[in-house]
């Protein structure tokens, strides 16, 4: 049957569904829910040292504190000490083992909050301290690893870079980054009968939170039901990182038989949660005259922290992107998952793949000041075009045109010629300030690289007076994935949005789900709750076809209407007919990507459905004297598909390059010798305010169809945008090239005053 | 005496007669007003989640200002009126902020929305029209989001913030100004007992009685400070004075030869009137903490908690600054810098009191520059800040008071530095070498998680070299955002 759906809902800027109650303080996330009758609260017991074992744990002066009702250790597990993702490498509290400062060691619970937190500070723990490997430097001593080296080789990388006319070597420090989601990690964990626990969760991934829940209190997970209306903020720091406080809130209830409640507060949430993972990258490039790469080879050492997470993934998605848009005819891309005793990094958005494309940006920039070419030059000049298409993972980029059209219409957009002149006048005017340009690009693979999380499920119900109600595996972080499904859904069935009623992701209602990541929110539970829909909706078709007295093919939804030919009905009267008919008006929908081949241990076949791309350009000032800089303006453009939301999606582009801004200028974590987090607290920790933003900041859209089939032909959105960043980091290296042209600059990400002055020494010194 | 707070709650007189001395004002809102609108973000008054707006009376009209509610107490709320997310949509109508805000997508996972339209809301009230840009980011300095990027609040801002101020707390202005004005009594507040209790005397005298006679209870202005110990460090603290209501604190004297700040003068209030001073100090007002903690601190706690990197102390050391203190009856005077005299220690008697500043004003051949150094440019602490004031006879240098905060266990004078630059020409370079060196001598600075021990070095040194450039006169800009509100010296 032809698609006969009219779309009012979808490429329509709807606004969020829940910006009223946003801006009213009535959208109640989980620390907002009235507590149930006798909810009693939990606080951690932390580890005093980063590396060591544990000899003694004296918990009686905190039993005896009047309102603790009980004190948790590793000993009250009936399960599994376990709430890793996957390999069983992380103990819900550090039984003998302790791996890095602050890890959980035991939970106090009592009647309030207050209370617990007060007394979870008098445990009296006895440890053994060891000689913690806390940074890059102290791994690469130790050897140690969290899962096995991995390198993807294309042609021969080494004799290639031999016979370049000219060669290169560097090495990168790149910056790790704290979430810093507003809203910080809480579960509420509520007892149920026969042993059953109901858990609010804040979390990404609502399955994951279940499975782990159940495994670590010895229950099926049947027996266990999560759910999660919506967080204030998840980044992929709610993907891995909500289950520990859900575990260990659900262990709390079950020994007490209370309804518990964990919520951290904000500096024990930096302490005890992962981050982006920092890397140190050493590559070494060959190239032409022209600064076109004949060869590159890079190794990525990745601080993973104690354990392995989800480091496999990340750390591969750093590999996978570290050619960014850029043609690599022979290429070595190693990559070794380094073991540290800090706390174990994680997914953030973009997941590894920001790590690579940094790298990359930053090897054409040296590229180009080597040769004296115009960055711009050197990057258009490596672009994938047809021919030159392959990846170093073998893949073939199927629509390598799409870059380069988006990349001549900014430069064009952004006057960025005119303005390098304009620049190049400043600066030779100028002694203390100077002024950096950058366009760069980006191009970013869309699908989990894990092949069996691209799958979704959905669950739509039509009421027999024609409200819809919806529920998806995906969860609402902020990002807008509900508005998007609802005006999908909307649309399926012709009615207004307001017709559809968007749920709380529930285990019970969808199981087995992929977490919200990976930017595949829309792709994947759009798809399954059209399928779902559509269904639905046949069935209607087919009893209107026969109210009506016309072919099921002359069928459509419409306004709130069925209509066929002239004839028509209400969709409220169409769906009591179907209830009195006795037609299904209920149905699941599932969706699986299609095409996706990619075989990790033979390092072949298709990782991604589909890429998405985008460009920025932004401009900077820097102080010579100083190392303050401030961003002037940023002109992006951004491949969203056929957008379903072209507010929803500027909103996405926008917040990730402000993210991604953070991450690489003034977001700087710093742990001290002891495996100490420094920064744990936005006192100390500086992710951009409103005045870090340019007056000048403009997004467009580059509105051209999804050459595949995605939802509505549209692209994912929630990652790419954050490597449009990089073009402010190459704009500073640019600024920083002016005080001596001719000479790569070394700059380390984040790009703080200090580390801009660093370079700037490094830049005016005598010695090449 | 009074043994209550009376404030105004939901458009109702709210009297408590009761309540823990430490119980901050969201612990109030959440818990015991179940009042879930206002977010817990970092629970330190850094990222905003948690604006409220307290509104006041201030001669005829209501001064309506953001706070941070984590870190505020509940006894300080005294004499306001507060006003949270839930009271602003009117019979579900929503404010033109609110209103904005939707229009322009300016929430993503909608968890700082609250705490950014109470900001927006006091802006909405306070900011002069035509609101700049400029001003809507300064309101927004402390609230942070991490969705949005900010673009389309800024939009929604410049909308809603467009026109005239007319919503229903102005409509019903007259009413509120009434119902506000009729809660202050000019009496000693004291609720609790002997052994626990929150105090907000009235005067300086029932002040200095009570401080000396509880040395060890806690003094609070602000609480910007001192809320800290309660959220973060759990510090019972069952005896707390305010300071707010001692009327003689919050006086403000706008002297020909000097200005005069009462030590409970607010951030906020004093703002205007040291932006007068030097347009140096206007920014460096603007930058420091954010306008919920310029609302809520004051001069005095800033100076008399002794902060190594408080970002007033250098710059007022430098201007010549004197700090007035007292304890019962005994009232004395000291130079600004030696007040500090080491890390976490002032030279102040348990139950002392600092009563306020006195900066002299800069006269004639007297220039002044202070520059902040961060990682982020607002709502952040300087990694190191430095302050000049540069006396000039002709093109010599006749005096100097350099002083610098971060480079320290206190803010402290450069005393060689200022030496070694006195008979020094301000127009050749050359003659600032010895004391650029000599800042080497004066300082041996630290590492942390702000900044390096080296580049504090480096930069202390590079601030002095900025500062004697812009004050010989130079065609080419010298910083990234202009001096004050002038316009660039090129």
């Amino acid at each position: 049957m032809p698609d006969r759906t009219t779309l009012n809902a979808v490429r329509k800027p709807l606004p969020h569904d829940s910006a009223i109650r946003h801006v009213t303080g009535s959208a109640p996330y989980i620390d907002d829910l009235p507590e149930p009758q006798g909810t009693l609260h939990i606080a951690l017991g932390l580890a005093p040292i980063a590396r060591g074992r544990l000899v003694a744990l004296d918990l009686d002066a905190i039993r005896a504190k009047p309102g603790v009702v009980a004190v948790l250790t590793a000993a009250d597990i009936p399960g599994k000490n376990d709430v890793s993702p996957a390999l069983g490498d992380e103990p819900m509290f550090a039984d003998d083992e302790i791996s890095f400062h602050a890890q959980p060691v035991f939970a106090v619970v009592a009647t309030t909050r207050r209370i617990a937190r007060k007394a979870a500070r008098r445990a009296r723990i006895e440890a053994v301290p060891e000689l913690p490997a806390v940074d890059i430097a102290d791994a690469l001593e130790t050897g140690e690893t969290v899962l096995p080296d991995y390198a993807f080789l294309r042609g021969t990388p080494d004799p290639a870079l031999k016979g370049a006319p000219h060669r290169l070597a560097g090495e990168i420090e790149i910056g790790g980054q704290e979430h810093f989601y507003l809203e910080g990690q809480i579960a509420l964990a509520i007892p149920g009968e026969g042993g059953d626990i109901f858990v609010h969760s804040s979390t990404q991934h609502p399955s994951e939170v279940q499975h782990i829940v159940a495994r670590v209190l010895g229950l099926a997970d049947h027996a266990v039901t999560v759910e999660c209306r919506r967080m204030g903020g998840g980044f992929g720091g709610k993907e891995s990182q909500a289950s520990h406080w859900a575990a260990i809130a659900a262990l709390a209830a079950q020994v007490t038989g209370k309804p518990c409640k964990l919520r951290l507060d904000r500096d024990d949430d930096f302490a005890l949660t992962g981050k982006r993972h920092d890397f140190r990258s050493r590559y070494t490039v060959g190239f032409d005259d022209r600064g076109v790469i004949a060869a590159y080879d890079i190794e990525h050492l990745a601080r993973c922290g104690y354990s392995a997470d989800l480091s496999l993934g990340v750390v591969d998605r750093t590999m996978f992107h570290s050619d960014n848009a850029y043609f690599l005819p022979h290429a070595r891309i190693a990559s070794r998952r380094l073991k540290t005793n800090t706390v174990s990094n994680t997914a953030f958005r973009g997941f590894g793949g920001p790590q690579g494309v940094l790298a990359m940006e930053c090897v054409i920039d040296a590229i180009a000041h080597t040769l004296g070419r115009d960055p711009l030059d050197v990057r258009k000049d490596n672009l994938y075009r047809t021919g030159r298409d392959i990846t170093p993972y073998g893949m073939q980029v199927f629509d390598c045109e799409t870059l380069s059209p988006i990349i001549d219409a900014l430069e064009r957009s952004s006057r960025y010629r005119a303005r390098r002149e304009e620049i190049a006048a400043f600066n030779a005017a100028s002694p203390i300030l100077k002024r950096g340009i950058a366009l760069t690009p980006v191009k970013f693979g869309i699908s989990f690289t894990l092949k069996h999380l691209n799958q979704a499920g959905a669950l739509v119900h039509v009421y027999s007076d024609g409200s819809v109600m919806l529920n998806h595996g995906g969860t609402e972080m902020g990002q807008g994935l509900n508005t998007k499904v609802a005006q999908i859904v909307a649309d399926e069935f012709g009615v207004p949005i307001e017709r559809v009623k968007i749920t709380a992701t529930s285990t019970a209602k969808v199981p087995n789900t992929a977490p919200t990541a990976a930017s595949s929110g829309s792709d994947l539970n759009g798809m399954a709750a059209k399928i779902a829909a559509r269904t639905i909706r046949d069935r209607m078709a087919a009893e209107a076809a026969r109210r009506l007295g016309m072919p099921v093919e002359a069928v459509h939804f419409a306004h709130g209407r069925v209509l066929a030919g002239e004839a028509s009905m209400t969709f409220a009267e169409l769906a009591k007919a179907c209830y009195l008919d006795r037609i299904a008006l209920s149905s699941t929908g599932y969706y699986a990507t299609p095409g996706i081949t990619w075989d990790r241990q033979q390092q072949t076949g298709r990782p991604f459905f589909y890429f998405a791309y985008g460009a920025a350009c932004s401009e900077v000032v820097i102080d010579t004297m100083t190392g303050e800089m401030k961003l002037e303006t940023v002109d992006i453009l951004h491949d969203c598909g056929h957008s379903l939301n072209p507010a929803i999606d500027i909103g996405q582009i926008e917040g990730g390059f402000v993210q991604g801004l953070g991450w690489l200028t003034t977001e700087e974590l710093v742990f001290d010798g002891e495996g100490r987090l420094r920064t744990h607290a936005p006192s100390t920790y500086k992710i951009p305010v409103a005045s870090d933003i340019p007056a000048h900041f403009r997004v467009t859209l580059w509105d051209e169809p999804n050459h595949e089939d995605a939802i509505y032909r549209s692209k994912a959105v929630g990652e790419p945008p954050v490597m449009l960043a990089i073009s402010v980091f190459s704009a500073i290296a640019d600024a920083i090239h002016a005080v001596r042209p001719g000479r790569p600059v070394t700059l380390r990400a984040p790009a703080t005053p200090e580390a801009i002055l660093d370079a700037l020494d490094r830049q005016r010194s005598p010695a090449a | 005496m009074r043994r209550s707070i009376r404030f105004i709650f939901c458009g109702q007189a709210r009297e408590i007669s009761s309540f823990d001395p430490s119980t901050t004002l969201l612990e109030w809102l959440r818990e015991e007003m179940h009042a879930t609108g206002t977010k817990e973000g970092c629970n330190e008054g850094d990222c905003g989640a948690c604006t409220v707006v307290l509104a006041r009376a201030e001669g005829d009209r209501i001064r309506h200002e953001p706070v941070n509610a984590c870190i505020l107490l509940l006894g300080q709320v005294d004499g306001a009126e507060v006003l949270t997310i839930e009271d602003l949509a009117a019979n579900g109508e929503l404010h033109p902020i609110q209103a904005a805000m939707v229009r322009h997508h300016a929430s993503q996972c909608g968890f700082c929305t609250p705490g950014i339209v109470m900001s927006l809301f006091a802006a909405y009230h306070e900011a002069e029209r035509p609101v700049t840009r400029e001003a809507i980011t300064a309101c927004l300095a402390g609230n942070l989001c991490r969705c949005t990027g900010y673009r389309p609040i800024l939009d929604a801002a410049g909308e809603a913030l467009a026109g005239t101020v007319d919503d229903p707390f102005s409509r019903q202005g007259a009413e509120r100004l009434a119902a506000l004005r009729a809660l202050p009594d000019n009496r000693d507040i004291l609720v609790g007992n002997e052994e626990r209790f929150f105090a907000a005397p009235a005067s300086l005298d029932t002040l200095c009685e009570l401080t000396a006679a509880h040395p060890e209870a806690t003094v609070i202005a602000g609480a910007t400070d001192a809320g800290l110990w309660i959220t973060k460090k759990l510090v019972a603290m069952p005896k707390v004075v305010a300071l707010n209501h001692v009327a003689a604190l919050t006086e403000i004297v706008d002297g020909e030869a000097a200005l005069f700040l009462g030590a409970g003068v607010t951030h906020a209030r004093a703002l205007p009137f040291l932006a007068r001073l030097d347009p140096d100090l206007e920014t460096l007002m603007l930058r420091f903490g954010s306008a919920q903690v310029r609302a809520s601190g004051t001069i005095g706690g800033n100076i008399a908690n002794g902060s190594p990197i408080g970002d007033l102390a250098p710059a007022l050391i430098a201007l010549g600054a004197s700090v007035h203190l007292r304890l019962r009856d005994l009232v004395r005077d000291l130079a600004l810098e030696d007040f500090f005299i080491d890390y976490g220690r002032q030279d102040r008697e348990p139950g002392e009191i600092v009563t306020g500043l006195t900066i002299p004003r800069l006269t004639p051949g007297r220039h002044f520059r202070a520059f902040k150094i961060s990682k982020r440019f607002d709502e952040d602490i300087s990694s190191l800040l430095g302050a000049f004031m540069i006396t000039l006879e002709g093109s010599i240098i006749s005096q100097a008071r350099i002083a610098f905060g971060g480079m320290a266990g206190t803010p402290k004078r450069a005393r060689e530095t200022e030496a070694a630059l006195i008979g020094a020409a301000i127009d050749t370079p050359h003659d600032w070498m010895p004391a650029v060196q000599a800042l080497d001598r004066d300082f041996q600075p630290i590492s942390d998680m702000r900044a390096s021990a080296a580049y504090r070095a480096r930069v202390a040194r590079a601030l002095l070299g900025k500062a004697l450039t812009e004050i010989a006169g130079t065609r080419s800009r010298t910083r990234i955002v202009a001096r004050g509100s002038e316009a660039e010296n090129a």
